[in-house]
């Protein structure tokens, strides 16, 4: 066993500096569009034709970007004209005006035990979710922990569009836990219902069953972006503002 | 007897008699319609009483496998049901496609045949979701659509809308779990459908008598979504995306199964720069998706630093597609004719070298894991899996392969780059947790290997031709995606829209496997046998 010892000492500190200080390692996020002027209507119009989950809307000659229905699908950027201008960013967690309006004083102090719940989401979401316990993200060092425990829990953490079958696990969850408690959903379908939803099978996302706190928009929420979402539900960091920064120029084609 | 060589596991040759010769001598007075080759399938038509008895035919005589099933709703009422073969050697597929007429909707159940079991759960889906009666099988009712939906309402027909919210539910349903062990002081320990920790919805019944576990009662399909009946009517375009995202940590091998599926109907031909890309991409998703098995096998056995040096593994491999790709998990790089995303001669190296060091680092883990005798103590002799029930379940993918079965679609019918590159397919005997573990490191090792291969003898040309023009047809496309076979079935029409779109994932096929190795077990070792099967229940479950 010594070696394996060993062999943690040798790999040494991966964590990374966020929060404290920003980090910028390449490929921790994809990024995501932004709100873009353009040199025409016309291919703005093009823009939001092409988005297949009407993410985009034109606003005179230029787009808005909805991040809760963006899914990644890279429409806007390959094999078009004019693209859509890119942040690589990932500090994306929103405040939805509701939630945003009934906040408490803090109540959690720096500490926070999280239950997740999976409601249909398609596996990567969930991957960057367990992705936030690995060496490089390490949520132990926040004082963010999961409890095996609803009765435990401060903070449900959702992703998915809400499957029928996981609606009543899901309620239940929530009303085991006790107040106050904070819901995170991560996800576009967890924010959205994203192309899965609304259907016959699964719902518009986590706020048609619950009232949500914070939603980590993404497909998939690169880890950091699921760690703000935690710090903004218990007000260590500040929301995103409007969900996408302010227009940037013309953007380069 | 005609025979066809064929080269078994253990590298000595087999003889599996061919097809079509054999159909000459046994079916040609019995079977109204002779086969037709058409492509790379023999289609054969059959009806009701004839189909049990040829089906035991073509997988006890000439070892065919099933693969899925396709039920089809006919415009005049009757039903169309394909039962889709394939084999172990490279001979076509068999298609034994059987006609009902309008008004009959019972269809002789084959779960009695000795490969029965691979047929249960197709059988068992068609019941529910298309309404299709299947006669003599014990198990019918609530599998994929729960207890709270209403008994005769079948999605997946034609008149059923799926836009709209599915309102007609019952608020609180009842659900009283099976028992089948009735020993005094037995009883069942239910985990599931919520987990402790970050697992996917799934329910686990495991009935026991104090320490040992008898039996689990698997229940799934929490997370079904209607892939297939959501993307009926849409444009490929958006078919695809449904495609690309209804398991996300397998994106890039369903959408590439799904853009086989189209190009084969229209008849486009990829570019062999596209061809080669998708490859890398398709290892490069296997090697993570192996290497976030590994980091669960780990974590399972509660050995930490193993568990975050795997992980460590991981998240770089995220990070370097994200690099390559500009998505951490290969999204948006599929479309109809090629890839959206070229490497660059500075990626291209960078790929290359990345890959290289993350096979050294998984090498250097499997020699520190064969060394740790309390990590092999949780693993080996647990969770046996048996060559004949491998076979008889028809199980794919490394799980098949850790217990003595050689079955790789890349090998099979092989697609994308795989027609011109080599490599090796491991296969392991014991069928325990161990064989599974050291078939993920064997087989991450290979990844790497062909795309470092690939990379250098990256050819010239576009990465993507012109637009696919869409055209009424039907195919079928198999790809070997991380957890094993994934066979989709996509039929469009003339608008480019999809009418019927089938799709059996690997974690499908093998699920139904998993009450195999969840037997006679001591309860601690449950985490262990859940991850090494290391199946997703979003791919299960679409």
């Amino acid at each position: 066993m010594a070696n394996w010892v060993f062999k943690g000492l040798q790999t040494g500190i991966k964590s990374s500096a966020y929060p404290r200080y920003s980090d910028d390692s390449p490929g921790i996020s994809p990024g995501r569009p932004t709100n873009t002027h353009l040199r025409s209507p016309a291919a703005a119009d093009e823009l939001a034709a092409r988005c297949p989950t009407e993410a985009i809307s034109r606003q005179d000659s230029g787009v808005t970007i909805n991040h809760a229905r963006c899914i990644h699908c890279f429409r806007c950027q390959r094999g078009v004209q004019e693209k859509a201008s890119w942040e690589p960013t990932y500090e994306w967690a929103q405040m939805p005006e509701i939630a945003a309006l009934n906040k408490l004083a803090n109540v959690f102090g720096r500490s926070l035990h999280v239950r997740f719940v999976d409601a249909g989401a398609c596996g990567a979401c969930m991957s960057e979710a367990r992705q936030i316990n690995n060496p490089y993200y390490n949520m132990h060092r926040l004082g963010f922990f999961i409890t095996p425990t609803p009765r435990n829990a401060d903070v449900l953490l959702v992703a998915g569009p809400i499957s029928d079958a996981m609606h009543l696990p899901l309620l239940k969850t929530y009303e085991a836990m006790p107040t106050p408690k904070r819901v995170v959903a991560i996800g576009a379908c967890a924010a959205s219902g994203g192309i899965f939803g609304p259907s016959f099978a699964a719902a518009a996302g986590v706020a048609e069953v619950i009232p949500v706190d914070v939603i980590v928009p993404g497909c998939p929420p690169p880890p950091l972006a699921i760690l703000h979402g935690l710090l903004v539900a218990v007000e260590r960091k500040p929301p995103a503002t409007s969900g996408c920064s302010a227009p940037s120029g013309v953007a380069a084609a | 007897m005609v025979l066809a060589e064929h080269k078994h596991s253990d590298g000595t040759l087999a003889r599996l008699p061919s097809f079509q010769d054999n159909f000459q001598q046994t079916w040609k007075d019995r079977l109204p319609v002779l086969p037709n080759e058409t492509g790379h399938i023999w289609q054969v038509e059959c009806d009701s009483p004839q189909l049990v008895d040829f089906c035991r035919w073509l997988t006890q005589e000439l070892e065919f496998v099933f693969a899925t099933l396709i039920v089809d709703e006919r415009a005049d009422g009757g039903w169309s049901l394909l039962y889709l073969f394939y084999r172990d050697d490279k001979s076509p597929w068999v298609c034994v496609d059987l006609k009902l007429d309008p008004g009959t909707a019972a269809v002789p159940s084959l779960v009695g045949l000795p490969h029965g079991p691979s047929f249960d759960w197709h059988e068992r889906e068609a019941e529910d979701l298309f309404g299709v009666h299947f006669e003599g099988h014990p198990r019918l009712g609530e599998f994929i659509l729960h207890e709270d939906w209403p008994e005769g309402v079948n999605p997946m027909r034609r008149d059923f809308d799926a836009r709209p919210r599915f309102e007609p539910k019952a608020p609180e349903p009842k659900w009283v779990p099976p028992t089948v062990v009735m020993a005094p002081g037995s009883f069942s320990m239910p985990i599931g459908p919520v987990f402790s920790d970050f697992a996917e919805s799934a329910h686990f019944l495991l009935e026991t008598v104090g320490e040992d576990v008898i039996r689990t009662i698997p229940r799934f399909f929490y997370k079904y979504r209607g892939l297939e009946k959501i993307s009926e009517g849409q444009s490929a375009d958006r078919a695809l995306l449904l495609a690309e995202r209804f398991s996300g940590i397998a994106a890039f091998a369903h959408g590439l199964a799904f853009c086989e599926a189209l190009e084969s109907i229209c008849g486009t031909e990829v570019p062999s720069r596209a061809q080669a890309l998708r490859t890398v991409f398709a290892e490069l998703e296997r090697l993570r998706s192996h290497a976030a098995a590994i980091t669960g096998i780990c974590n399972s056995t509660a050995l930490a630093v193993a568990t975050s040096q795997a992980a460590l593994i991981e998240e770089d491999l995220l990070r370097l597609s994200c690099q390559i790709t500009a998505h951490r998990y290969l999204f948006g790089l599929l479309v109809p004719g090629g890839v959206t995303c070229d490497l660059s001669l500075a990626d291209r190296q960078q790929l290359d070298t990345a890959v290289a060091a993350i096979a050294k680092r998984l090498l250097r883990l499997l020699e520190m894991l064969r060394y740790s005798s309390s990590f092999l103590d949780r693993l080996e002799e647990v969770g046996m899996v048996t060559e004949d029930k491998a076979r008889a379940y028809g199980l794919v993918g490394p799980i098949a392969r850790a217990s003595g079965v050689a079955r790789d679609i890349r090998k099979l019918f092989p697609y994308a780059g795989y027609r011109t590159i080599e490599f090796a397919v491991p296969v392991e005997q014991e069928g325990d947790g161990y064989a599974r573990m050291r078939i993920l490191f064997a087989e991450a090792e290979q990844s790497a290997f062909i795309i470092r291969n690939t990379l250098s003898g990256l050819p010239d040309g576009p990465a993507c031709t012109e637009l696919v023009q869409p055209r009424e047809g039907a195919a079928l496309a198999a790809v070997e995606a991380p957890f094993g076979a994934a066979f989709h079935w996509l039929r469009i029409d003339d608008h480019g829209r999809v009418v019927r779109y089938r799709v059996t994932p690997p974690s499908f096929t093998n699920w139904h496997g998993f009450h195999l190795a969840a037997e006679n077990f001591a309860f601690q070792d449950f985490p262990i046998i859940l991850a090494s099967f290391g199946l997703s229940n979003a791919e299960c479950d679409r």
